[in-house]
Parts: structure tokens; sequence; C-alpha cells
């Protein structure tokens, strides 16, 4: 790693044991930011907010890629936080080349990036496109879908907080039943997102029949970058979803972050799985299953599914029912496979 | 070489001889030919290095062309209509970041009702957008300014658009010089990016910009335009010296000299003007015409000095802003601003209606007795108006529609049909 590129060296943050870092662990075990020599994709001082999980996830993912290519990438950007608190002019948090053009385009545009990498003769830099839910499973979602059958290649990383969290908290396709947002409010008989909506992309990826799909969440950063390090040594179009916190959307303390997103796997509500060529390949099976109400209790955009006069019992069980079909899908509680 | 070769081909030639590195493609009519000419041109190896990326719409043709040209490639696409609106979005991008991607647009209505002929409304509407548009008068013209296309773009860091009359010329077959490689590659040198996405010495493009420096971004962006004024005549002059044969420029004048009437007019319409004016001056009329090739940056100043001395000028415009009446109209008026000169305008050949040298000649005698109006509808069908307006006049007031006009006028009984009609 030289002192030339983007990367560099930062202090640590973390302290402690397990924590993020992993630093005690052994050498091999250890994750990229537990390295003193690590990569750094996003820079501090950026104004993402307390306990942001997409700045967590983001910076995990980038860096992994980072040390994955030597700094060897380029990444886009869609709009969304990610892109607005990272780069209010004139600074960046960016290390790295990055580019943002527009909300539903970054597949496209990181296509493009890939398609003058080959011409250049520098086919080795890795494009990396990077959007939230609403980038990419709404409004970018035709040139994510067009990006995935050209099998252009790119590693598309989605940050997924399950709603418009820049605009102000609105629903998008990503949004869970009954969750309250700014355009599913929290009143009439059935308050919240309505059920029977939505889009699971990761299975729309899979359908594509596109090298690698992953599920992935800031509550195991190792496993996050384990898989992008595995999607960036493929190539072809390869898509991971992460599941982000979003405190100030889903109305949760900021140190709950990584607390939420584990439990949104431990209740089987968000399965972690890998794919390859459309079929899944491995799971990550759930060490201790919690029911759905323990993860949806500690989020005021579920406030309205426990009100002490009328605890919405249906619903809460019409939740329950959508963790354990993801659970016998993905057989998340059968024998533990060989990593 | 001397070609006898359909229009959307010598684009599409002239396309490859300028070596792109990305092209990307998808269809719309009339614009379909000119990428089908590219692929055939990748695909059989004559295009060599260049990537050709079949997209799933407009919107990411452009956005293609957008990440290839941040990462330093020369990049191509090729639209027109419904295509552009649907795209635009990314041009606006494409301006904003300062790349300099050429695309060419085959000019022609916007629906509804949906319509696939040649007009000029679709440049019009992204008339502001920061691009470059340039208007070629023939298929030669054509040909040479997406050559001088690319150096101007790379020269400025700004896209350039290259209009062309959908089908009336990117579907005629007209006699087109090709260059060779070798005087192209004489013009033209190989893109080098004034930003680009490399990991040895990364930049952050499209940042995000606030109100502190937003009008010096886009102050810049209109100096970028006005530093095209003097820089797309000069590419005029070299283009001049290497391929023998004027091309391009901020506009042409004809016959114009001791002019009493001059005609404004962008694209292939130029053609039936200039024989209505060579018909009209062997008749003694003393009329010329003005061919704007160069409508953004518009020439204000070459403009109002080709006007000069005229004392009428008609402009004929394939585009209308509905609640004003001419776009290029209030162009031209911008230009003769100080000036005390009647600028009229004629809406003619909207959605492919066919502008005879009969229609422009009566257009000139009108104007010349002092009957023409501001705003006239060449060859409009009053009839059809009046039905319609006295029709629309009974029923509740709600949006018309072409199927409810259509309805009506077929459930009318047949007596009354063959009295209006």
């Amino acid at each position: 790693m030289s002192e030339d590129t983007a990367l560099q060296r930062v202090k640590f943050y973390q302290t402690g044991t397990h924590t993020v870092g992993n630093r005690l662990m052994d050498e091999d075990k250890r994750s990229v930011q537990s390295s003193i020599d690590r990569s750094n994709a996003i820079t501090s001082g950026h104004r993402a907010c307390q306990g942001c999980g997409e700045a967590l996830g983001a910076r995990f993912a980038l860096d992994a890629a980072m040390r994955s290519c030597d700094g060897n990438m380029v990444a886009v950007n869609a709009t969304g936080c990610l892109e607005v608190f990272t780069t209010p002019y004139p600074e960046t948090s960016w290390q790295i080349p990055w580019v943002h053009s527009l909300f539903g385009n970054a597949p496209a545009v990181a296509t493009g990036v890939a398609a003058a990498m080959r011409r250049k003769g520098r086919a080795q830099t890795k494009v990396i496109a990077q959007g939230g839910d609403g980038g990419t499973t709404d409004i970018g979602f035709g040139c994510l879908s067009g990006m995935f059958e050209r099998n252009d290649d790119v590693l598309y990383i989605c940050y997924d907080n399950q709603a418009y969290m820049n605009t102000g908290v609105q629903r998008s396709s990503a949004t869970p039943p009954t969750a309250r947002t700014a355009t599913t409010p929290a009143v009439g008989e059935a308050p919240g997102n309505v059920f029977g909506t939505g889009k699971n992309l990761p299975l729309i990826a899979m359908a594509h029949n596109i090298p690698y799909v992953a599920t992935a969440t800031v509550a195991d950063l190792h496993d996050l970058e384990t898989k992008v390090t595995r999607a960036m040594n493929m190539s072809g179009s390869r898509y991971i979803h992460v599941l982000v916190t979003c405190p100030l959307g889903w109305g949760s303390a900021t140190n709950h972050t990584i607390l939420l997103a584990r439990l949104a796997v431990e209740s089987g509500l968000f399965p972690l799985f890998e794919a390859e060529d459309g079929a899944v390949v491995r799971t990550q099976k759930i060490r201790k299953k919690v029911p759905v109400e323990d993860y949806l209790k500690l989020q005021k955009r579920f406030a309205h599914l426990f009100k002490k006069d009328r605890e919405d019992v249906d619903r809460i069980a019409a939740i329950q029912k959508m963790a354990d079909a993801n659970i016998d899908r993905f057989n998340l509680l059968g024998e533990r496979s060989a990593p | 070489m001397l070609k006898q070769i359909e229009g959307s081909a010598a684009v599409a030639q002239a396309v490859a001889l300028c070596r792109p590195e990305v092209v990307c493609a998808y269809p719309i009519t009339p614009q379909t030919h000119i990428v089908e000419g590219v692929g055939e041109l990748v695909k059989s190896g004559e295009l060599e290095n260049c990537e050709y990326i079949n997209v799933e719409s407009e919107f990411a043709a452009l956005s293609v062309a957008i990440g290839a040209s941040a990462a330093g490639a020369r990049a191509y696409t090729a639209t027109a209509s419904q295509g552009l609106l649907f795209m635009a979005e990314a041009v606006y991008n494409a301006s904003g970041l300062g790349l300099p991607i050429v695309m060419t647009l085959g000019n022609r209505a916007i629906g509804a009702p949906i319509n696939i002929w040649n007009d000029h409304t679709d440049a019009m509407s992204m008339k502001d957008a920061g691009w470059i548009q340039l208007f070629a008068e023939t298929n030669q013209e054509a040909a040479d300014l997406h050559i001088q296309a690319f150096r101007l773009a790379e020269e400025l860091s700004c896209p350039v658009m290259v209009c062309m009359d959908g089908f009336i010329l990117t579907h005629a077959y007209e006699r087109v010089d090709i260059p060779t490689q070798e005087e192209v590659d004489a013009f033209l040198p190989g893109y080098e990016p004034v930003q680009v996405l490399d990991p040895a010495d990364p930049y952050s493009i499209g940042a995000m910009v606030g109100p502190e420096a937003f009008t010096e971004v886009r102050y810049l962006a209109h100096r970028k335009q006005m530093q095209a004024l003097d820089l797309i005549p000069q590419i005029g002059t070299i283009f001049k010296d290497v391929f023998g044969r004027e091309s391009g420029g901020l506009l042409h004048s004809y016959r114009t000299e001791g002019a009493d009437t001059i005609f404004v007019a962008m694209g292939s319409v130029n053609g039936t003007i200039k024989e209505v004016v060579d018909a009209e001056r062997e008749a003694g009329k003393s009329v010329g015409s003005v061919s704007i090739c160069s409508f953004r940056p518009f020439p204000l100043e070459e403009l109002k000095s080709a006007l000069k001395g005229a004392k009428r000028v008609v402009v004929v415009e394939k585009s209308l802003a509905p609640g004003l009446g001419g776009v290029l109209a209030s162009n031209v008026r911008m230009a003769l601003r100080e000036v005390p000169l009647p600028v009229q305008t004629v809406i003619a050949g909207l959605g492919g209606r066919a502008i005879t040298m009969k229609g422009i000649s009566e257009v000139l005698h009108a104007a010349e007795n002092g009957s023409l109006s501001d705003v006239t509808f060449l060859g409009l069908e009053q009839a059809v108006i009046d039905r319609e307006i006295a029709r629309s006049a009974e029923m509740r007031h709600a949006g018309p529609t072409a199927e409810g006009i259509l309805k009506a006028i077929q459930n009318r009984p047949a007596a009354e049909r063959s009295k209006a009609s």
C-alpha cells in the first residue's frame, strides 16, 4: 500500500475485545478496521447522523473492497444520505475516485465507468456502485436490472434503511409492513405501511442469474467484509444488500444501531444468505431465535403496534409469520453448514 | 470520399472516424439507423477499441455515457424526441458535471398525440440544459458537425448535441464526402479529460453544492457557452484547413446583401428557403436568409450584424412555445433588442408537415404587404380548428383529447358530417 494512493493510516476509534475492530482476535480473523494499515475509503469528519448504520456499512464495505484490490477502484454513488453527508462542497470525505450523477442512474453510470476502464486498458480497476433502498429498489430499479441483465462488471451495494431517509422518512418499496413513515402515517384502520407490498431485491437480483448476490447487516461487520471481499474477487454483476439501521427514520436509540441489525437477523426478518448464479449457496444460521416483538419494540416506527390499551396482536403475528417463513425458506435454524 | 449515402449512415461513419471508446445504444425513431450503423462498424471490427453498450432506456444510455466520460473515455450516444425527454435529468447532469459527451439528436415532435415525424420541439425542450446545440442544414454538415463536436466538447469540457432533422436528413440519401481516418486524426486529438476517475489521483465528481456556490457554478456554465461563441468559428476555420470545405460555424448568411426581408431558420428547411430566395431574387425581390447553426450558444452579435439593413425579419421555426409563440423568434428578438426591426414568426412543419416553396413564398408576400401576423401557423386548417372550438364549447370543460375529438366527429350524424366538410 503506497502513500500516494487513497490508502492511508488512520487512528483507531474502537477499544475493547470483540467490538467491531476485533483487535484481540487472531490476525487472520481480524477485520479490516483492526489493522493500523487499513485502507480508508471515507475519512472522518463527514456529516452523518449519530449512530448512522449507512455510514458504518459503507465504510466497512468500501474499506474491505479497497483492501482486496489495493485501492484500485472507483465508486459510483446514487443520490441519497451517503452522497449528501460525504460531499458538501467544498469538502469531500472520499479518499477514492468517486462520482455521483443522479438518484436513479448509479448502475448505468457504473456500467459506463467499467466500459471505459476496459477500453483504457485499466480493466483491473474495480467498479463499485452504491445507493440506498430508494435509489436501488425504486427509482434506479430499471437501470439496475439492465446492469444485471448485461452482467456488467460492477459490484452494486445497496444500503437498505427501509425508507427515503434523506428526504424525511417517506415509504420506499423496501419499507416493511406496518412501519410508520411520513407517507404511511400511523393512523386509520391499518396504521403504517400496508401489508403485501414491497420488493425483495436480493431475490430479484438472483432471478437475473448474476454471479453473486448476498445479504449482510451492520451487526456483523466481519461477515460484511467477507462478502464484499468475495464479491470483489469475482467478475460480472454482483449485488450485496446491506441492512443499515437509521436511528432518525426508525426512531431508535443511537446506541441500538448494531443491536437492531442483529435482532433483524436473529428474528428471521432479515435472512443472511449468499447466492451464486441464481442459487443460494450459503446461509447464516440464527444463533438464538428471538420473537419479532424484541426487534419491533425498540423502534418508534412500530410503536403503534404496541399501544397500552390495544396491542395489535394480529399484525404482530403476521410479521412473525413473515419471519418464520424466511426461517423455513432459508433453513435458518437447521444444521450449520461448513463456512 | 464521395458517397451516395443515407444521412444516418453518414453520421455513423463520421462518428466512427472520431474513434469513440464507449457508444451507448437505445432505439428510437428516427435515430435508430445511426446506432445500428455504429453497431455494425463495431461488430465488424472496422471501429476498433470501442465498447458498444446496449442499454434498457435513454436515461441509461446517457447515464452510461456520463460514467464512461467521467472515467476518461470518449463517449457517444444518439436519441430523439421522447427519448431526449426521458433522459432529461441526465442531460442537465452531463453538462453540470462538465463531461464532453457528443450526442446526435434526430429531431422529432413530442407527443401527445404521438408523432414520429420531424420538428424541433425536442431540441427546444433542452435548450437551456447547458449543452452546445448545433443544427445541421444538410447531411454533409451533419457528418462534419460531429467531427467538430468532439473537438469542441473536449476543448471546453462541455457536452455537444448535434441536431439533424428526423427523416428529412436522417433517412435521406444524399451525396456526402466522408473524410478519411487520416484527416480526422489530424483534426481531432485524443480525449484528455480535465477531471477523471483515477485511483492514482482520486477526485470526487458530482458533490453537493449549496447556495454559497451554486450561482458561481451556473455562471461558469454560462461563461463556457460564451467561450464557445469564439471557439466554434475557430474550429470551423481549422476544419476548413484540414478538410477543404466550410461546415458549421455560428450561422450561414445567404444572399442577405441589400435584402429587405431576411428569413431566419434552423436545419434542413433552409434548403427550401434558399430555393425560394433564389426564385424571388430572380423575380426582383430583395430577400435573403440566415441559417442558425449554433442555437446554443446563441450568436446574438453575429445575427445582429447578419440582419443589418433588413426591413423585416421572418423566422421560420419548427417549434412552438404555447402561450408565447416562437422559441427561435424570441431568441432572434433578443439579438435585435436595440434595433427597431419587426420580427415575425412562422410556426411551420410541426410533426412533419411539409414546408413547401409555395408556402414560404406566400409568407414572404404577406410579410411584404404587411399582412403577416406576429405568430403565423403555416398551413393551419382553420376549418378543423373552428369545428373543434365549436364542439368543445358545447362540452363540459375538461381537457380535450385526440381520441375524444375523433370520437365526437365520428358520432355526429352522417348528414351533419357531410355538411361540415
